[in-house]
């Protein structure tokens, strides 16, 4: 990958932060908040998104930043009020934005007359030309720079002029970097002078034409400055004084900017000349601007550093190999005859609290907030009610909860469908709604939260709620379930999730590309999580996903079952317990429940279940987990023996294998072979049909 | 039919030959990322009877075929000295349990003969040619065949 190839791909993630700080803006924004640091900040964002994507020539984008920035100027200049329609065509300016970018990264076309219509839309805001040229060219704009020393007293201003000799450059030297180190030592506008460049006939490749005038504004002394120079002194010609008083540190841009050069004169734009000197120029800006823009330019959030996912995620690797290692060394160490309360256990202990402290700090790391996601939901929620021609407003709740960055990749394709679901079956036209007394735009809610070691993620919308009838007569249709078939209301609204379950009649762009919910569903399940439906006719549906906080640990109950050592979810668990023989009842022909405190609840035989060994008669001598699953069902399963409590390291099934039902995952106990995860619920809802039982990557192979 | 390139064989060719059950089996090299003592493995509930279950490998979680199993051939109970032969063809890493490692062969095009017609059986579908090596015969299988063509099953 080249250096450019590189720049290239940060811009692109900067590009999401700042997409991000500007929808985030927007949205305060939109709440009525009046301050205009946050207009500022808005304007920020589209400014440097257009000096990125100048810089790397995706003129599309430059087109349309340029546009949406001179509205976001009126806004800020006051020429222009943020009401509610200026608002609207701000947001839709945003999204478009976002998927200008987008396609730029992705080398996709995009649509040029959507930008035109709105552009035009804009342009209709601050009541100028729509076709008028942008004023100047841009080969690339201006970055601003944050340079540290910010706020401080800034007594000093300079004026520098360096005019480095072609032997300067002979022997290694850089101007960029000299003048990066001057900017280093305050607030810098640096000038590039390019009177003397020649007609690119004349023009030495070796020679040295260019010139910079410097304003530097500083706390530190002209020494400092000229110190800077030292080690060219006698190549270059240098001179470094106070500034004129004509030029006052406050008449300086309002941020620290360090301005690049002036974009290339008209002059000179023609010959070729100029592609040399904007090469030059685009060397002292591209490597340091890229530092700034994902950060805050107001200075208040604390200092972050982008680092590679595959470099977490090695160490995330390690830390699990280490908890793995640490309980093997425990284990060993009690096997060679120390007890409690030696010195050595004492170490061992420190040992494990010290590795769980690294394993949370690691996860921690890798946890992000759900913010970014809900904002792409929150684009597409409203461009579907653009093409389905309903009008949507989104609210989000609890933006700051943070869950692992892989739930949240992961999470995006499902969290896509179930929003364009919403808005395309789940809320009405305006017209039904007008005449059904609700409010004319729909709403559609997204909220998540952190509820006993998991992540609840709501999808509600105050739409017609699921049609009983249809998706009754569908499922009919469809052979999915008899005709007579007695359904409870839960029951039908569940038909959604059947495989190859529809309601649309008509493929739209929308939905009804054939996924249903479904292929939602498994995606879902796929991270550990359950998908649940809540509908009331005429108020709307609400939809729960329930994921696990992290797909890399969890507490287990290691237990033994026919021989086999599988680990139990700690957080399925309500209570362990034996029973006496006079609890237990027969149910139909081979089903048993218990009687605990009064209720009974169904008994499923781990080791059955699992195939490991035929049915137990004897469970009186067993051990029984209690467990509770997400839909508040209680079971109680029943294994032989329990062993251990630990926290283990999850390993995916699914990368050489295959999912197997009943199965969450794998992982590595401490004398290193391998446990089964079992997933509690998968166990309590399914009679495991043989089947459909097999991975299907396997069952195909045979 | 032995086609040349279903076999992955090319002008010269490298071939990993192991035992089953007193028969001889070889396939690409290329395709073996090593060769381990048998550990037991951790049953995987509803598998298939060829799948011995999943073994630690490093830290990675390994399926294992028990390869005579697969084949319909007599299938003792593994010991130690069974071997495990792990491989990866563009995706998952899977581990193929045989008797032992015989030889390692390097083959040309023209050594490989086509699987003579018999009556069908489990163990002649994945058998795609034959070679002769000092005077024994090899049976050269079709290892993707064996092994699942897509990971996981997420859709």
């Amino acid at each position: 990958m080249t250096t450019m190839d590189e720049l290239k791909v940060t811009f692109f993630q900067e590009s999401e932060g700042l997409l991000e700080e500007l929808a985030d803006g927007l949205e305060q924004m939109s709440d009525g908040a009046e301050d205009r640091e946050i207009v500022n900040s808005v304007f920020r964002a589209v400014h440097s998104i257009k000096g990125g994507a100048g810089a790397f020539s995706i003129d599309e984008v430059v087109r349309f930043a340029h546009r949406y920035e001179n509205t976001l100027d009126a806004l800020r200049n006051d020429s222009l009020t943020a009401t509610a329609p200026v608002l609207e065509a701000l947001m839709a300016a945003a999204d478009h934005l976002a998927a200008l970018l987008e396609a730029a990264r992705d080398g996709t076309e995009t649509e040029p007359s959507h930008s035109d219509s709105l552009i035009a839309r804009l342009a209709e805001l601050t009541g100028e030309d729509a076709d008028a040229a942008p004023e100047a060219p841009i080969d690339f704009a201006p970055m601003t720079i944050e340079i540290g020393g910010l706020g401080g007293p800034k007594d000093l201003t300079l004026a520098i002029w360096f005019r480095p000799h072609a032997a300067l450059y002979d022997t290694g030297n850089e101007a960029a970097f000299l003048l990066r180190e001057v900017a280093d030592l305050g607030d810098a506008e640096v000038r590039c002078d390019t009177t003397d460049l020649p007609e690119f006939e004349a023009l030495n490749p070796n020679g040295a034409y260019l010139s910079w005038n410097v304003t530097l504004t500083t706390e530190a002394s002209e020494t400092a400055a000229q110190e800077v120079f030292e080690f060219v002194e006698d190549v270059c010609d240098l001179t470094v004084g106070p500034a004129d008083a004509g030029a006052p540190a406050a008449s300086l841009p309002e941020l620290p900017v360090l301005t690049a050069p002036d974009p290339v004169p008209e002059a000179v734009e023609d010959t070729p000349a100029a592609e040399v000197e904007a090469e030059v120029e685009a060397e002292v800006v591209s490597p340091k601007s890229t530092a700034p823009a994902g950060g805050s330019q107001n200075g208040s959030v604390a200092a972050t550093i982008r680092v590679e996912l595959n470099r977490i995620d090695r160490m995330i690797n390690l830390v699990g190999e280490l908890v793995i290692n640490q309980a093997m060394l425990t284990q060993c160490v009690r096997r060679n005859g120390y007890s409690e309360g030696d010195d050595i256990d004492a170490g061992l202990d420190e040992l494990r609290t010290l590795t769980r402290q690294i394993q949370d700090s690691v996860m921690a790391i890798r946890a992000q907030p759900v913010k970014a996601l809900f904002q792409r939901m929150s684009r597409i929620a409203r461009e579907a009610g653009n093409e389905a021609g309903k009008s949507v407003r989104i609210a989000t709740e609890g933006a700051a909860t943070e869950i692992d960055k892989t739930v949240i990749e992961k999470l995006a394709d499902p969290l896509t469908h179930m929003i364009r679901n919403a808005v395309d079956h789940g809320l009405e036209t305006a017209e039904v709604r007008a005449a059904g007394d609700k409010e004319t735009v729909g709403t559609i809610t997204l909220s998540a939260s952190h509820m006993s070691g998991r992540v609840v993620i709501e999808i509600s919308d105050n739409g017609a709620g699921i049609n009983r009838e249809r998706v009754r007569q569908i499922a009919v249709d469809k052979g999915l379930i008899a005709a007579d078939a007695p359904l409870t209301p839960a029951e039908i609204d569940n038909l959604i999730f059947a495989p190859g379950f529809s309601t649309a009649t008509t493929v739209s762009s929308l939905s009804g590309r054939g996924v249903g919910m479904d292929v939602v569903k498994r995606a879902i399940q796929s991270l550990g999580g359950r998908v649940t439906i809540a509908s009331e006719p005429g108020q709307g549906s609400t939809f729960t996903i329930n994921l696990p906080l992290t797909l890399a640990v969890l507490d287990g109950m290691v237990v033994e079952v026919g021989g086999q050592t599988v680990v139990v979810p700690i957080s399925a668990i309500i209570e362990t317990m034996r029973l006496d023989a006079g609890q237990f009842f027969g149910l139909g022909t081979d089903s048993h429940v218990v009687r605990i405190r009064g209720n009974y609840v169904p008994i499923l035989d781990v080791g059955a279940v699992l195939g490991y060994r035929a049915p137990v008669d004897d469970p009186e001598n067993r051990v029984f987990l209690l467990v509770e699953t997400a839909e508040g069902s209680r079971s109680a399963l029943l294994i032989d023996a329990i062993h251990d409590q630990r926290q283990v390291v999850i390993k995916g099934l699914e990368t050489n294998y295959g999912q197997v039902d009943g199965v969450a995952a794998a992982t590595i106990l401490g004398d290193g072979r391998i446990a089964l995860i079992l997933d509690p619920a998968a166990i309590v809802t399914g009679p495991v049909a043989a089947d459909t039982a097999f991975p299907s990557t396997f069952a195909e192979a045979g | 039919m032995a086609n040349p390139v279903e076999n992955n064989v090319d002008e010269h060719s490298e071939l990993i030959a192991f035992k089953i059950a007193d028969q001889d089996f070889c396939f690409n090299i290329m395709s073996v990322r090593e060769i381990r003592g048998w550990t037991p493995a951790t049953v995987i509930p509803h598998s298939p009877d060829y799948v011995r279950g999943v073994i630690n490998l490093r830290g990675a979680v390994v399926p294992i075929i028990d390869l005579a199993a697969r084949l319909s051939l007599p299938v003792p109970e593994p010991t130690s000295r069974n071997v495990i032969i792990i491989t990866q063809i563009d995706g998952p890493t899977v581990g193929l349990l045989v008797d032992a490692v015989s030889d390692i062969l390097s083959v040309g095009l023209d050594d490989v003969q086509p699987t003579p017609e018999v009556a069908s059986d489990e163990s002649n579908c994945f058998v795609t040619g034959i070679i002769t090596h000092d005077d024994r015969m090899i049976r050269m299988i079709d290892i993707a065949g064996i092994l699942p063509e897509v990971p996981g099953v997420t859709g």
